[in-house]
């Protein structure tokens, strides 16, 4: 008996050193999990915000209305703000993506409202889907224009996107002669949101029951894929509360945000347009995820995809480390760039045609200022200016901090001088508080 | 040149190649070989050409005139994918790394392998960075961190693990062992032993002869964009070679004199 209990050497613990304890366990917790710590900070900044104005504003920033009109706010820049990861990483900058939109923008709005007409008639069911491909296409144009310019003559991004941002400005006017364009297709409108343009209670469940699967189909997929290689598995208690957190999460803001009904009028006119009786206590027609909302998580689901899964990402992010390397490595470093510059102008075409639905309406006026909301959510969001760091995850978020910000401060009334004071406060403490961890967790 | 490799062919022969900057003349009509299975030292001091010779093999850089023979046969490299296809494998003094990426992807860097829906495959990358890693660094276990924070040892094997990877018949080293301590510098020696009894030929590049002097078959020299002469290294002694790359003395035409003055 006494050899047993030799032979089994007793699991000594490391001797704990420094720090209080709590704070050492949740850096285990951490490393178990293989969480990316800048992302959670993300978060826990957000909460902040949230609540902050939730108590400020009397209780009226945390309502399912308020942060569905939040989702719908934010999408346009979050959707450019992931391509503009990619542009920043790889040590460019696009500064033209306000003004490409208004001329993307235009250009859909005359399409459908003066051009197609002509051809196949007012209403037409194909209509949004054509002016779409047009939009996209000149998008994926002008984006590869600039891009080319960058890669193969040489001029500074900065240079190119600045003559961009005054040319297509200047563009955009021209090509109406200033007049506004509206309205919008009735198909078309629908990519703004607004009451009609939501997919509604049902389909916004079905939407979170299939992301809940995808969550748990990746964490399982991710298993399988270190056994084959046999290298060491997350631990099976940390996979499982990624699990249930991340479907926990996508549910329950499901469920809130389902909470946002259709306003009693419009709620009756539907049930009018049914020919159904409506009932007398009320309906609750909830409006669920709005369209633009769809699009901007299908968008960065998507660039996601593309940044870490496919080698076009890859070598973004190698030129970004490290260009010279990148072109001793056989990798064709100036078509990437162009490719970047042309994805960048297929996202600021998908952002063109959320605003111009959501407005009803195309001016040359429109996406103003938006390319420094666009490289101040990458940049909240963790992208380095200096290139080679940065994930669409964080831009996402960095568009939604931002977002959250402006729209509290507009809910709680502070003055628009001070709002822009506020966040231009904000975009320099976020990335001083970024840099200075950065700093620590490399030495 | 032995008698024994004198009949083969060579497996790289560059032939009369120059390299202007400017005006400048950095590589000025340099010849020179190397055989399957050796190692071939291209020493010189600064600036002398060493680096940008090599570059026009390694496709970093056109030649502005001057032919490149691989087995025998004329081949055009005009990029470094050109050099990759004829298993030419560098690498570099700066190591080439992306500082922001980890090990395996660096290795497979611009060769990534991709699953069947096109996919980059992190996990046979992965796999494939610990077998190579294993038989070069054993104790470099956590490749999945970017490389910016690994040691300078741990750099140069991913360097190396590149290059080996691919089964490369001409390796060019450019100062590997520059930035190295005793113990690592020890180990890419072995390498090269290793490499050159697999049949790898290797072209050595350093500006100080003592790093390469016991490992080399054949020494060239260079000297301000010329090449001053190729000697077998068993017909030479250091100081000898020190004299080709000092004073630019042709072999075997330094006189006792001339090596005295190397020691003053």
């Amino acid at each position: 008996m006494t050899e047993l209990s030799t032979a089994v050497p007793e699991k000594v613990e490391p001797p704990e050193s420094g720090g209080p304890a709590g704070l050492r366990s949740i850096k285990r917790l951490m490393q178990a999990t293989e969480l990316d710590t800048r992302l959670l900070g993300m978060l826990g900044a957000l909460a902040v915000i949230w609540i902050g104005f939730h108590i400020w504003s009397g209780g009226t920033f945390l309502t399912p209305r308020n942060l569905w009109n939040l989702s719908v706010q934010t999408a346009a820049v979050a959707i450019m703000a992931t391509g503009m990861v990619l542009v920043i990483v790889s040590r460019n900058i696009d500064l033209s993506v306000g003004s490409m939109l208004a001329v993307v923008g235009m250009a859909m709005a005359l399409f459908q409202a003066e051009i197609l007409p002509d051809w196949i008639g007012f209403d037409h069911p194909l209509t949004w889907v054509l002016t779409l491909l047009v939009g996209l296409a000149l998008g994926a144009i002008i984006g590869a224009f600039q891009g080319a310019i960058i890669a193969y003559v040489g001029v500074p991004s900065f240079i190119v996107t600045l003559g961009g941002l005054l040319v297509w400005r200047g563009v955009a006017w021209w090509m109406a002669s200033g007049r506004t364009i509206a309205p919008m297709d009735s198909n078309f409108q629908l990519l703004g949101g607004g009451s009609e343009g939501t997919i509604g209670g049902g389909w916004s469940w079905i939407v979170g029951i299939a992301a809940s699967a995808g969550i748990i189909a990746l964490l399982i997929n991710n298993r399988r894929q270190r056994r084959r290689f046999g290298f060491g598995l997350r631990p099976t208690w940390a996979d499982t509360a990624i699990g249930v957190v991340g479907v926990g999460v996508v549910l329950g803001a499901i469920a809130y945000l389902n909470r946002y009904y259709l306003p009693e009028r419009l709620a009756m006119r539907r049930f009018e347009e049914q020919g159904l009786a409506f009932p007398d206590g009320g309906a609750n027609i909830s409006l669920g995820l709005a369209y633009p909302v769809l699009i901007a998580i299908v968008v960065a689901l998507v660039m996601t995809f593309v940044a870490t899964r496919l080698t076009f990402g890859r070598y973004v992010f190698a030129i970004g480390g490290n260009p010279e390397a990148a072109e001793l490595g056989g990798i064709k470093t100036r078509f990437n760039t162009v490719k970047t510059f042309a994805l960048m102008g297929v996202l600021v075409a998908i952002a063109a045609s959320v605003q111009i639905a959501r407005l009803n309406a195309a001016t040359s006026g429109i996406g103003q200022l938006s390319e420094l909301y666009v490289i101040a959510a990458a940049v909240i969001g963790g992208t380095s200016l200096s290139g080679g760091i940065g994930t669409i995850p964080g831009a996402v978020l960095g568009a939604l901090v931002m977002q959250s910000l402006q729209s509290g401060m507009v809910l709680v009334g502070v003055d628009a001088p001070l709002q822009d004071i506020a966040v231009g406060f904000v975009l320099v403490v976020a990335v001083a508080i970024d840099s200075y961890f950065r700093k620590r967790s490399s030495t | 040149m032995t008698a024994e490799t004198m009949p083969r062919t060579p497996l790289v022969e560059m032939r009369d190649i120059r390299v202007a900057f400017g005006g400048v003349h950095a590589v000025d009509g340099v010849s020179i070989d190397l055989y399957p299975g050796e190692v071939v030292a291209l020493v010189g001091g600064n600036g002398a050409g060493k680096t940008t010779l090599i570059k026009t093999l390694s496709g970093a850089h056109k030649c502005d005139s001057g032919q490149i023979f691989v087995n025998g046969e004329p081949v055009s490299i005009d990029t470094p994918r050109d050099a990759k296809e004829y298993a030419i494998e560098t690498i570099y003094q700066t190591l080439a790394l992306a500082e922001n990426i980890d090990a395996p992807g660096n290795m497979f860097l611009g060769r990534e392998l991709k699953t069947r829906f096109r996919t980059l495959d992190d996990s046979a990358m992965e796999s494939a960075a610990r077998q190579v890693m294993g038989r070069l660094n054993p104790k470099f276990k956590n490749l999945k961190v970017p490389v910016a924070s690994l040691s300078g040892g741990q750099r140069q094997s991913v360097a190396i693990a590149r290059a080996v990877h691919f089964n490369a018949k001409i390796l060019i080293m450019d100062e590997p062992t520059a930035a190295l301590g005793p113990a690592e510098t020890d180990q890419v020696n072995e390498l090269v032993a290793q490499l050159k009894a697999e049949g790898i030929g290797i072209f050595l590049i350093s500006h100080d002869i003592h790093d390469v002097f016991d490992l080399a078959d054949r020494i060239s020299v260079m000297s301000q964009g010329k090449l001053v002469g190729t000697v077998n290294k068993a017909d030479v002694t250091k100081d000898e070679v020190l004299a080709m790359i000092i004073m630019g003395i042709p072999p075997g035409q330094a006189t006792e004199s001339d090596l005295e003055q190397l020691h003053d």
